[in-house]
């Protein structure tokens, strides 16, 4: 294999010294001067509603008041894939929380002070919390003119109902599948709503300045697909609408398309020349943005008393909320991939979006599978032990290997699956477990596999601009966004390797779409894939430019011409040695006086050509929508208390195939930080709400996220390497997929301690006590 | 409003407040000093710690009339010179991914160094048991952390903490 210099190297990360000095820019921290003016929403206290009258008179009179707009303002409708959301709430209020007016005054207390004192007058509608409720005959339509939304051409609304889009994924034989089965279990798995809680809440700046250009500065993983969606919804000419997103306090999917930004963008053009800032608090974060969906999955699934799988019904009813213009695409993903990473041959899958009274879904880590392979792994588990198989040997022998058909009958990647399994099965010793460390505990060994695709469009592309500075370093323009995952280091790894200029002496800056070229979005564990490949090419193409100048002034031959240590080289003259600094922006001077070549700049293109979303709507035959899937296995050993039921991770490994770990210290770090996110999903985070659809948690306190004291004993990250031939030195994304198997391994490792199937996110020590008690009483 | 004055980062300011402003406002809307973040505005995550006379506090909770006569430290107060080997210790370990927690989680743990140079794994975790970090699972924080003070002659990991940082500001401010 071929050594490189940077690739696969635990390169440091070029935005260190600006993060750990305090030198590094959010959102919240740029200076607007003393013109600024602060914006603060009044939201619905209902959960479905008619608002009849909103009385803004008392607001008005709060000193330091300038404007206060309502829907009235802005009857825009907007959203990614699906246009049913508007700026703010016209004549209706869907979930509690929902944004029906702002308030604009010179400073945030007065904003805060006024937007109290504006009287809301509901006419209640009865709402829907529940997505088996709104699904049922006579349930309350949220949107009863679904069949006039816009929306992309592979979602198949029903209008009438409250199904916003309904995946069928169907391929062979169910009838013949389920016949041929020695054993068939059924049941059901629920999976409650989650919040991102990235630690910086999301925070967006509006300008309309006198010469009618909008820029928006945003706390945003997509700063591209959010021009667009500001352009579109208000009106205005691309070039004059200018996103600039600074540094990112963590994303997870949350600050991905557009949520609240669109709001201070709405306001700004109604306020010429002056900045107008939003800047959400934690309980808003947690009340309206995109939330992680509820699912209540319907699993069938027949095997041979050999342990061949031999069909899978799985049906999978998605609580989306009250807008699903991004979420919707979460249940697609997953109805294109809720076999798993298994060899199925005869497969139905109904993947079902449903309005709910609830806050939106939307794109959160996993987009969809963590929720999906709880209820899968945790079934795979019962079959396997049904079977008297072990679980390992059962996932062996029906693992998806590369060439095997995937439900939409496309091909499965080059995947190191099996080698995953093994690694695991070896760093958590499969098979033994520790001694309790007291007598009321017991332990359990729990196991998972993941697999994930990045969704996104057929033609969601990459781009990349590489300009060369006078003493050969070089700027990196591009337009993902590193949200913490790497990313600025890792493309500087690409281009280093291919331009021999090392990672430290090339600048990556957060996008500004006025400059930096189209990205479609940093979401779906796609970055490091897409991006990558596009840097790459920049990078050959200065290259290109590089050497042909060189071959050009010098008369030497191409194919002897090379790049290392930041100059070029000749292969049959060693004595040639030209540093890239003395001609990459002042070209080179001949004998006779003038010069040639000029400043190095470069451009780089990806789109993956072969992706389409053309599949059947009633079987989902016949598309490429996915583009690969990364893969991978997990294992924990729990110790729980019989008594509290309190759980505590000993030992974890997870492993997954990078196809190349382009900076492996960063995949480890992914799997560190996607483990803990994941473990704290099964074990205590749950969104409440109450039965008038108002979240009961909407904090810290009551909504616990794992601090210092929950990172388990023992983590043990593997990295498997099976090329993905289109990735950029084989590279494919892993930033999500760390968290997948968390839930469903603590529930397989609850039965494995205890007996006890637990069948329901979150697994709370309460929930396991309980249950427990109640196996003693039987 | 009320003029008070205190030591920030090794100067003494003076700004006007009022009496129910929070040190954490006042930091960054009234004295540009922006590296302590607001993450929830109630204590529970740590984001807008700072050191107040060398002990780590949530800015938000704090009242700015009550630093007057104390002395105020923050990320940018101790990287002015160069970054002290913790912060070093978290780079070369990467640890940190959004860098959002980051100041806050440095402050609490420079103030752990300070009384325990050589701290546990436990005394670690508990040190920093109020600051969230999202992206990490603090894994390489903890690393960072141990390798840097596991070394029998390291660097004094809060060297760039000075003593006086410690103790109550004195009317006179050395250097002025």
């Amino acid at each position: 294999m071929k050594e490189y210099t940077y690739i696969g190297k635990d390169v440091v990360r070029i935005d260190g010294l600006e993060k750990i000095s305090g030198a590094a820019i959010y959102g919240d921290d740029i200076d607007f001067g003393a013109n600024l003016l602060h914006a603060e929403l009044v939201s619905s206290t209902e959960a479905h509603a008619i608002i009849k009258s909103i009385d803004i008179s008392e607001a008005l009179k709060v000193k330091g008041v300038y404007k206060i707009f309502t829907g009235k303002d802005f009857p825009y409708k907007f959203g990614l894939y699906m246009k049913d959301r508007f700026i703010f709430a016209q004549d209706k209020v869907r979930f509690v929380g929902e944004q029906i007016a702002a308030v604009v005054a010179r400073n945030p207390g007065a904003a805060k002070r006024a937007a109290a004192l504006i009287k809301v007058e509901y006419e209640p509608l009865p709402a829907v919390l529940d997505q088996m409720q709104a699904l049922a005959d006579g349930a309350t339509l949220l949107h009863p003119d679904l069949e006039n939304y816009p929306h992309v051409p592979w979602f198949f609304p029903k209008p009438g109902t409250n199904i916003a889009h309904w995946r069928k994924t169907r391929k062979g034989d169910m009838k013949g599948g389920f016949n041929e089965a020695d054993f068939i279990l059924e049941d059901t798995y629920t999976v409650p709503r989650y919040a991102h809680c990235a630690i910086e809440t999301h925070v967006a700046i509006g300008k309309f300045d006198y010469s009618g250009r909008l820029t928006v500065w945003s706390s945003s993983q997509s700063p591209h697909t959010q021009r667009h969606l500001f352009a579109e919804a208000l009106g205005l000419g691309h070039k004059d609408v200018r996103v600039i997103a600074p540094h990112v306090g963590g994303g997870f999917g949350g600050k991905a398309g557009v949520t609240m930004e669109i709001i201070p963008a709405a306001l700004a053009t109604k306020l010429k020349g002056y900045a107008v800032k939003l800047r959400y608090s934690r309980e808003q974060e947690f009340i309206n943005t995109y939330q992680r969906l509820g699912v209540v999955a319907k699993l069938k699934m027949g095997v041979t008393k050999e342990g061949r799988i031999t069909a899978l019904d799985h049906k999978i009813y998605w609580d989306a909320g009250a807008y699903v213009e991004y979420g919707a695409n979460v249940v697609n993903a997953v109805g294109l991939s809720a076999i798993g990473p298994y060899r199925i041959d005869n497969i139905s899958i109904d993947s079902v979006c449903v309005y709910t009274n609830l806050p939106p879904g939307g794109a959160y880590r996993g987009f969809g599978y963590s929720e999906m392979l709880f209820g899968l792994e945790s079934h795979v588990t019962r079959v396997a032990n049904e079977l008297g198989i072990d679980q390992i040997e059962f996932r062996r022998k029906n693992a998806i290997k590369v060439g095997d058909t995937t439900a939409y009958g496309a091909k499965m990647n080059p995947n190191g699956l099996l080698e995953c399994i093994d690694k695991v099965v070896k760093a958590i010793d499969w098979g033994n477990k520790p001694a309790p460390t007291n007598p009321n505990t017991v332990i359990g060994n729990g196991f998972s596999l993941f697999w994930k695709a990045p969704a996104m469009p057929p033609n969601a592309s990459s781009s990349a601009f590489l300009k060369f500075n006078e003493d050969a370093s070089i700027n990196l323009i591009i337009s993902g966004m590193d949200i913490g995952q790497g990313y600025q280091t890792v493309m500087a790894q690409i281009a280093a390797e291919i331009l021999s200029v090392p990672p430290s002496k090339i600048r990556v800056e957060t996008p500004d779409t006025d400059r930096n070229p189209y990205e479609w979005q940093t979401v779906a564990s796609h970055i490091t894939w897409s991006s990558g490949n596009a840097v790459k090419k920049a990078a050959i193409d200065a290259r290109e430019q590089i050497l042909s100048l060189v071959q050009r002034v010098f008369n030497l031959p191409l194919e002897e011409l090379y790049l290392e240590d930041e100059a070029v080289k000749c292969t049959q003259d060693p004595s040639f040695n030209l540093p890239l600094k003395s001609f990459v922006v002042d070209g080179i001077m001949t004998k006779d006086g003038t010069f040639k070549g000029g400043p190095i700049n470069a451009r780089g293109m990806f789109m993956p050509e072969f992706s389409s979303a053309n599949g059947d709507p009633e079987t989902s035959q016949g598309g490429h929508p996915n583009v690969h899937y990364t893969v991978g296995a997990a294992a924990l050993t729990l110790e729980i208390d019989k008594d509290t039921g309190k759980m505590r991770v000993l030992k974890t490994a997870l492993a997954i195939d990078a196809g190349k770990a382009l900076n492996p210290d960063l995949v480890r770090g992914q799997i560190t930080g996607g483990m803990l996110q994941g473990l704290a999903t099964v074990l205590y985070e749950d969104m409440r709400y109450d039965s008038k659809g108002k979240l009961l948690n909407p904090n810290f306190t009551d909504y616990k996220i794992p601090t210092a004291m929950d990172v388990p004993d023992e983590i043990i990250p593997i990295i498997v390497e099976v090329p993905q031939p289109d990735g950029p030195f084989g590279a494919r994304g892993i930033g999500e997929h760390t968290m997948l198997p968390a839930a469903p391994m603590v529930a397989n490792a609850v039965e494995d301690a205890l007996g006890l199937r637990i069948k329901s996110m979150p697994i709370t020590a309460e929930k396991v006590a309980m249950a427990y008690l109640a196996s003693k009483k039987q | 409003m009320k003029e008070i004055s205190f030591v920030l980062n090794n100067e003494e300011r003076s700004v006007s407040v009022e009496a129910n402003e929070v040190l954490l406002d006042v930091l960054r809307e009234k004295l540009g000093v922006k590296s302590p973040k607001c993450g929830c505005e109630r204590g529970d995550c740590g984001a807008c710690t700072v050191l107040l006379d060398g002990k780590a506090v949530r800015s938000c909770l704090v009242l700015a009339i009550e630093v007057e006569n104390h002395r105020i430290t923050t990320v940018e107060g101790i990287s002015a010179e160069k970054l002290s080997a913790l912060q070093e210790a978290f780079i070369q370990f990467n640890a940190f991914q959004c860098g959002y927690c980051a100041p806050g989680i440095i402050l609490a743990v420079t103030e752990l160094l300070l009384q325990h140079p050589h701290p546990s794994l436990e005394q670690i975790k508990e040190s920093m048991a109020g600051n969230l970090c999202r992206c990490t699972g603090y894994s390489p924080i903890f690393d960072a952390i141990m390798a840097l003070t596991k070394v029998e002659q390291h660097a004094d990991a809060a060297e760039n903490v000075t003593s006086q940082d410690q103790h109550p500001a004195l009317p006179n401010v050395e250097g002025k």
